[in-house]
């Protein structure tokens, strides 16, 4: 019992869980107004494409790689999907969800190829392809809006509509990602595969796992999932605008996702730990203009937290291969 | 036939194990140097320009259309430095807006303009020692960790200026760029002053090449005796002055200031190092590269203005080319490194 206490305190996810507390606690005895169902409504609606996003960023940050171009993939398959609605009224919705997201696993591939065939860092390639693809995205749409009549009623009642519990479609779409991405990176091979690759890019080959297959893998997964939040975006958003829609997505995401306990430095992170960042954030993001506290705020505290979770990590690495050294000599 | 048998024996104690490989002709060191293939790119390129439009190949209007350029490439020069020393910073951009929006709220507050720009000059250099600070003594990822401060400085600047543009400044302070010196614009006299500073510093002085045996093994030069911390917190600190005096330019030539200048300039600061042949795990580089790899982007920039691409295309050309170029540089070293 002491033994499971000890570790439930340890857990990074409980820290993180704490800190959400604490933060409703303090913004609540603030404003009361805080503390109602509308609240929990308006942040449940302002992190499900962070937290799709924030999967696939996840996954290729535990493979010790990162993915910047999120947001350029985000607004291409939104794009394409809100023109494919504008030009072919008679297209079920479907057709444009599948579009989309194939459109982000054949972008996020393109990052993965060049990844592995040129051996270059995953964060300078992506910076290369975030402006790439973000130039495609102007020159398919002509540099033009898809408007809000263009969007199919169905696909915006998504984010309107409810099959249960009042709970929005789009937020249970988000959290059937994250139940799959749990089940795929705790229960099966590929997915424990993934934390080998990034605890020890070394020695993971000479285990027997495909390096190559894996990389591809996790960017093919990041881009096939922000393709989805693409899809989404005009949903939640009504209308996909090349100058705007995923500007600056992938900072947001990559801060939800460092805060949830994910190691830059690879094969460390886990799902609830994600989610539980991205709920940090969506919180805190609606509780600035609650406390009238200007929204600009908004971005300094992004940061903040980026570089408060990468000292984090670091102390909590420390402090483990201390341990770990310990115990060798001691045992 | 009976030729090649006779001479060989003769040849043959030329070739003693004891003596080393003869040395690459001095042709082929000079061609395989990264810096060669900038050029000959920044000769095709200009080529290209004037084939597109008659009007390109006028000098005037290349160094009018230089100015807007030479802001970004002023960060790129240092950045080389930062490069070669083996780490990275993503944040000049961000560095650049803050330190303009403390310059432009400061002037309206009343406070004196040199003041003001003092006050600037200093942020920057505090912005700079906050990323030396994580990256040197907390140990973090430059790559990631700038990340985290680009976002935050944007932040700071957003919540110093709001939305709205600062503008107003007196009339000898706006429009740089469209002031002379020997026909040549301010700030593009500026640009190369400081290249030259900076490349008989990386080249000629001690401190210049200890920054390259820093980037090619901070352990050796730490053992060497090389103060590894110093040199890299000072071309931090120096980033961020560097980035103070870019905005300040920019709101020159503006002749207003908003929290979202710059914005996306990192790519386009650290496309001209790697295309100026600077090799992004450290060690290896030139200002020479940088500063013609800056000509490059303007030739390159320019001639799609002219040629009537639009400016959301020209994202497209610049990602290429920062994929482009790293892997060119990658293999140049790759094939010479033995």
């Amino acid at each position: 019992m002491r033994d499971f206490v000890r570790t439930l305190i340890h857990r990074r996810e409980a820290g993180i869980f704490a800190m959400l507390l604490l933060i409703t606690a303090l913004v609540g005895t603030m404003e009361p107004r805080f503390l109602t169902l509308e609240t929990a409504r308006i942040v449940a609606l302002a992190i499900p494409l962070i937290l799709i996003a924030a999967m696939g960023q996840m996954m290729v940050l535990v493979a010790r790689h990162v993915d910047l171009s999120i947001g350029s993939i985000m607004a291409f398959s939104s794009i394409i999907a809100g023109m494919m609605f504008r030009d072919l009224p008679d297209l079920p919705i479907m057709a444009g969800v599948v579009v989309a997201i194939a459109l982000g696993t054949g972008l996020g591939l393109v990052n993965g190829l060049l990844v592995v065939i040129f051996k270059l860092p995953s964060i300078i390639v992506t910076l290369g392809t975030l402006s790439l693809y973000r130039g495609l995205v102007f020159l398919v749409s002509d540099a033009r809006q898809v408007d809000p009549q263009f969007i199919p009623r169905s696909l915006i009642s998504l984010s309107q509509t409810s099959p249960v519990f009042g709970i929005p479609w789009l937020v249970i779409i988000a959290l059937a990602v994250a139940v799959a991405t749990y089940l795929f990176l705790d229960h099966t091979r590929l997915g424990r595969q993934i934390y080998a690759l990034g605890s020890n890019p070394v020695a993971a080959p000479l285990r027997g796992i495909k390096v190559v297959r894996v990389t591809l893998l996790v960017f093919a997964l990041s881009g096939a999932l922000s393709g989805l939040a693409g899809v989404l975006y005009a949903s939640r958003f009504g209308y996909v605008n090349p100058g705007i829609t995923g500007v600056g997505f992938e900072f947001t995401v990559i801060a939800a996702v460092v805060v949830g306990g994910v190691s830059i430095n690879g094969g460390v992170g886990t799902v609830l730990g994600t989610v539980l960042g991205v709920l940090l954030l969506g919180l805190v993001s609606v509780a600035l203009p609650v406390l009238g506290v200007s929204a600009f705020w908004q971005d300094v505290f992004n940061g903040a937290v980026i570089v408060l979770a990468l000292l984090i990590d670091r102390t909590v690495r420390e402090r483990s291969t201390r341990a770990l050294a310990q115990a060798r000599s001691s045992g | 036939m009976s030729d090649t048998t006779q001479a060989r024996p003769e040849q043959k104690p030329a070739l003693s194990s004891h003596e080393a490989a003869a040395p690459r002709p001095l042709w082929q060191v000079v061609l395989i140097r990264p810096e060669v293939m900038t050029l000959v790119l920044l000769f095709v390129a200009f080529g290209v320009a004037t084939w597109l439009s008659p009007f390109f190949a006028d000098t005037t209007f290349i160094l009018e259309s230089a100015t807007f350029y030479v802001e970004f490439a002023l960060i790129a020069l240092v950045l080389t430095l930062i490069i070669i020393s083996g780490e990275i910073d993503l944040s000049p951009a961000a560095m650049m807006a803050f330190s303009a929006c403390v310059f432009a709220a400061l002037f309206k507050a009343g406070v004196p303009i040199g003041v003001a720009m003092g006050a600037s000059v200093a942020t920057g250099a505090l912005m700079g020692a906050f990323n030396g600070v994580l990256v040197l003594w907390f140990k973090l990822p430059s790559i990631i960790v700038t990340i985290g401060t680009l976002t935050l400085y944007r932040g700071l600047a957003q919540v110093l200026a709001g939305d709205r543009s600062i503008s107003g400044f007196p009339s000898w302070f706006i429009g740089i760029d469209w002031k002379y010196w020997f026909g040549v614009p301010i700030p593009v006299v500026f640009f190369v002053l400081v290249a030259i500073v900076l490349g008989v510093f990386l080249a000629l002085t001690v401190t210049g090449r200890q920054i390259y045996q820093i980037g090619t093994s901070p352990e050796a030069a730490w053992h060497a005796g090389i103060r590894v911390r110093r040199i890299k917190m000072s071309l931090f600190v120096l980033l961020g002055v560097t980035s103070s005096v870019a905005g300040m330019l920019t709101a020159s030539r503006l002749a207003s200031v908003r929290y979202d200048m710059a914005t996306g300039g990192e790519l386009q600061m650290v496309l001209m190092v790697m295309l100026g042949g600077t090799y992004i795990f450290g060690g290896r580089g030139s200002i020479a590269g940088t500063f013609l790899a800056a000509w490059l982007l303007i030739v390159i920039a320019t001639g799609m203005n002219v040629a009537n691409i639009p400016i959301t295309s020209q994202l497209i050309v610049m990602g290429l080319l920062l994929i482009v170029s790293i892997v060119a540089t990658n293999a140049i070293y790759a094939r010479t490194q033995r």
